[in-house]
C-alpha cells in the first residue's frame, strides 16, 4: 500500500518535476497490487482522460472553425480569386461578389476610430495612475471596466435613437457647412454614416485600450519615476522622459488590441453605418463594413455562392483579427514580462 | 531662467488640464449612455415588460417574457456545454500540463477569446443550422458556448494555480487519489474564483447578439423547444430599435435597462466572490 502511495505522488508531479510522468510509471503497480489499488489508479486515469479529451477538445474547436471557414468559403475563393478583394461590385441576383466596399468601410471606421481613442485612453490613463488622488481613481478605474462590459447591441441603441439624430441636427450640418468644400465633409447629413460608426467605435474601444493602458503604465518601476522627479523633472517631464518610453510597446499593444476589437465590432457598427456599400471619402456619407454584411445578409442569404462570398468575408475577418491580436499580445507581454507585472 | 522654469511650469500644467480633459471625454459619452437607458428605460419598463410578449407595431404595451426565457434557456444550455470544457481544460492545463501541447491549447483559447463573436455564430450555423436544416436554440447556445469556453478556462486556470502546492502534497500524502485530490481539495479551495470567471462568463453571454443572428434567429412568440428558434433579449432589442416604430423604441430601451441590470448584478456578484478569496 505504501508503494502505491508513494507512485501516485510521483505520478502527480507535484513539486517532483524529475520523475517521468508518463503512464508507464503507473501500469506496474495496477499489475502488482490488489483490487481495491487498481480501481483507484482507474480513477485517476479515467480523470485524465476525461481532461484531456475537454482540454483536446479545445483544440479541435479551433480547427473546427478554421476548416469549416475555409471550406465553406473554398466555392467563392475558386470563382473569384484576387478579385474578391478588388472588386466593388456587390450583386446577389447576378452572383457577382466583390467585397472591396465592406473592406474599405472597416478599415476607415476601425483605424478613424483608434486615431481618436488611443490618445484620450492614453491621457484617461495616464491621469488615473499618475494625477488623480487615490480615492478618485479608485472610483474612475472601475467605472470603465464596468463600462466595458456592456453589451454592444446596447451602444447600438443608444447610437441609433440617440446620438445619429444629434449628428444629423447639429454636428453634420455644421461641418457640411463649413468644411463642406473637403471631400471628407461633403454631402448631406444623414445621422447613420461612417462618422456614427467611427464615434460610436471610438466609446466601445476607450474603455478597453484605457485599462491596459493603465495596467502597462503601474508596471513602470517607481525607481524610473523617482530618478526623474529626483532631478528636478515637472510632472509632466517625469511622464515623458521615464513612463512614456518605458511603456511604449505595451500601449501600442493596447491600441493594437482596440483595433482588433473595432474591427470585429458587429451589432453597434450594423445600426449606425448605414449599410450602404459605397466607397465614398465622405464621413457622412453612410458606408458598410465586414462583419455588417455578415450581419445582414448571412441569414437570408439567397444562392450558395452568396452564402459561401459571406464566408469568405468571415475568413478574411478571423484571419485579420488572429494577426492583429497576437501582434498585441507579443507587445503587452513583452512589456509584463520585464517588469513582472499583469497586463 | 525663471522665464525657462515658468515655461516648464505652463507646459506642465498644460499638460495636466489635457489628461483631465481626456478623462472627461471618455466618461461623458458614457455617463450620457448610462443616463439615456436609466431615463428611457425606467419610463418604459413595467409588470407587463416581464409577462408578456410583443405587441404588434402600433399597439401600446407588450413586453420581452420570451426573450427573457429565451434567453435564460440559450445561457442556462450553452453553460451546460461551456463550463464543463472551460474547467476540466483548466484543472488538465494546471495538472498535467507544462508540455507544448498545452501551450498549444492557450493559444487556441486566446485566439478563440480575440475571435469576433458573429463568426462564432457562422460557424455554429454551418455545424448545425445546415444539417438540421432549420435555426434553433441549440445553435445558438452552442455559439454562445464558444465564447465561454474560453474566458471559463483562462479564469480557473488562474485561480488553481494561486491553490498553494502544499495543500496538494499534503491531501496526496495521505493517500487520496489524484483526481479526488483535484477535485475535492484543489478546486475546492478555488471554488469562489472559479465562480467568478463563471459568472462574467455569464454576464458577457448575456448580451451577445451577433452569434444569434442566424442560429436563434428570435421569434416573436413564446417558445421554449431546442429545435425551434427562439427569441432573446439582445436579439430583440436589435430588432426594436432599428424598427420605425415608436412603441418597438421604448420596448428596447426597457430591455437595455433590463439587460444592463441584470449584467451589473452578476459582476457585482462577481466581484464580491473575487473579493472574499482575497480577503
Amino acid at each position: 500500500m505504501q508503494t502505491n502511495v508513494h507512485t501516485e505522488v510521483e505520478a502527480s508531479g507535484l513539486g517532483l518535476d524529475s520523475y517521468p510522468q508518463t503512464e508507464t510509471t503507473l501500469q506496474p503497480v495496477t499489475k502488482t497490487t490488489g483490487p481495491e489499488a487498481g480501481k483507484r489508479l482507474n480513477g485517476d486515469a479515467l480523470f485524465r482522460y476525461l481532461t484531456t479529451f475537454f482540454a483536446l477538445s479545445i483544440l479541435a474547436i479551433l480547427a473546427l472553425m478554421l476548416v469549416e471557414m475555409t471550406s465553406e468559403s473554398l466555392p467563392a475563393i475558386r470563382k473569384f480569386g484576387w478579385q474578391f478583394v478588388t472588386g466593388s461590385n456587390w450583386d446577389a441576383v447576378q452572383g457577382d461578389f466583390g467585397a472591396l466596399p465592406y473592406l474599405w468601410g472597416s478599415v476607415i471606421s476601425s483605424v478613424l476610430a483608434l486615431l481618436l481613442a488611443t490618445p484620450l485612453s492614453i491621457g484617461a490613463a495616464l491621469f488615473i495612475t499618475e494625477i488623480a488622488p487615490k480615492s478618485l481613481s479608485g472610483m474612475i478605474a472601475p467605472l470603465i471596466e464596468l463600462l466595458a462590459a456592456i453589451p454592444s447591441v446596447i451602444y447600438g441603441l443608444w447610437g441609433v435613437l440617440v446620438m445619429a439624430p444629434w449628428l444629423q441636427s447639429t454636428v453634420e450640418p455644421f461641418l457640411s457647412e463649413r468644411f463642406g468644400f473637403l471631400p471628407f465633409f461633403a454631402g448631406a447629413p444623414y445621422g447613420v454614416s461612417m462618422l456614427a460608426a467611427v464615434f460610436i467605435l471610438m466609446i466601445m474601444v476607450v474603455p478597453i485600450i484605457t485599462s491596459i493602458t493603465k495596467e502597462v503604465l503601474l508596471a513602470v518601476p517607481q525607481s524610473q519615476k523617482e530618478a526623474a522627479i529626483a532631478l528636478g523633472a515637472t510632472r509632466w517631464e517625469m511622464i515623458k522622459m521615464s513612463i512614456l518610453p518605458y511603456g511604449r510597446s505595451g500601449i501600442l499593444g493596447a491600441a493594437i488590441l482596440g483595433l482588433g476589437r473595432a474591427v470585429g465590432e458587429t451589432m453597434a457598427v450594423t445600426m449606425v453605418i448605414g449599410n450602404a456599400p459605397k466607397i465614398s471619402l465622405s464621413l457622412l456619407s453612410p458606408a458598410y463594413t465586414m462583419p455588417s454584411v455578415i450581419a445582414n445578409e448571412f441569414a437570408e442569404a439567397t444562392s450558395k455562392l452568396h452564402s459561401s462570398a459571406l464566408m469568405e468575408i468571415g475568413l478574411i475577418l478571423l484571419v485579420v483579427t488572429l494577426v492583429i491580436n497576437a501582434l498585441a499580445r507579443l507587445l503587452i507581454w513583452s512589456v509584463s514580462r520585464d517588469s513582472g507585472g499583469a497586463a | 531662467m525663471t522665464g525657462a522654469i515658468g515655461f516648464r511650469k505652463l507646459k506642465n500644467h498644460t499638460m495636466t488640464l489635457l489628461m483631465f480633459g481626456a478623462t472627461a471625454a471618455v466618461l461623458v459619452p458614457l455617463a450620457l449612455i448610462f443616463f439615456h437607458i436609466v431615463k428611457m428605460g425606467l419610463s418604459s419598463v413595467n409588470l407587463d415588460f416581464f409577462t408578456q410578449i410583443p405587441k404588434p407595431p402600433g399597439e401600446a404595451g407588450g413586453g420581452m417574457a420570451n426573450g427573457m426565457l429565451g434567453s435564460g434557456i440559450m445561457i442556462a444550455v450553452a453553460s451546460l456545454i461551456g463550463l464543463p470544457v472551460g474547467i476540466f481544460g483548466a484543472i488538465y492545463l494546471v495538472e498535467y500540463g507544462g508540455s507544448k501541447l498545452s501551450t498549444a491549447i492557450r493559444f487556441a483559447a486566446d485566439v478563440l477569446s480575440g475571435t469576433p463573436s458573429i463568426i462564432t455564430g457562422m460557424v455554429a450555423y454551418t455545424l448545425l443550422v445546415v444539417p438540421l436544416k432549420g435555426f434553433s436554440a441549440l445553435a445558438g447556445a452552442v455559439a454562445l458556448s464558444l465564447i465561454m469556453i474560453p474566458i471559463v478556462l483562462r479564469t480557473t486556470e488562474e485561480q488553481l494555480k494561486l491553490v498553494p502546492g502544499t495543500l496538494r502534497e499534503a491531501s496526496l500524502a495521505l493517500g487520496v487519489p489524484l483526481w479526488r485530490t483535484c477535485l475535492k481539495v484543489t478546486l475546492r479551495s478555488a471554488l469562489s474564483g472559479v465562480l467568478t470567471g463563471v459568472l462574467l462568463a455569464i454576464a458577457r453571454v448575456a448580451g451577445e447578439t451577433a452569434p444569434l443572428l442566424f442560429t436563434a434567429l428570435g421569434n416573436q412568440f413564446w417558445g421554449s423547444k431546442l429545435t425551434a428558434p427562439m427569441a432573446a433579449i439582445p436579439l430583440q432589442i436589435f430588432n426594436f430599435a432599428i424598427s420605425p416604430y415608436e412603441d418597438w423604441h421604448r420596448l428596447a430601451w426597457a430591455g437595455a435597462l433590463v439587460l444592463v441590470s441584470v449584467m451589473f448584478c452578476l459582476s457585482l456578484t462577481a466581484r464580491y466572490f473575487g473579493r472574499a478569496r482575497h480577503s
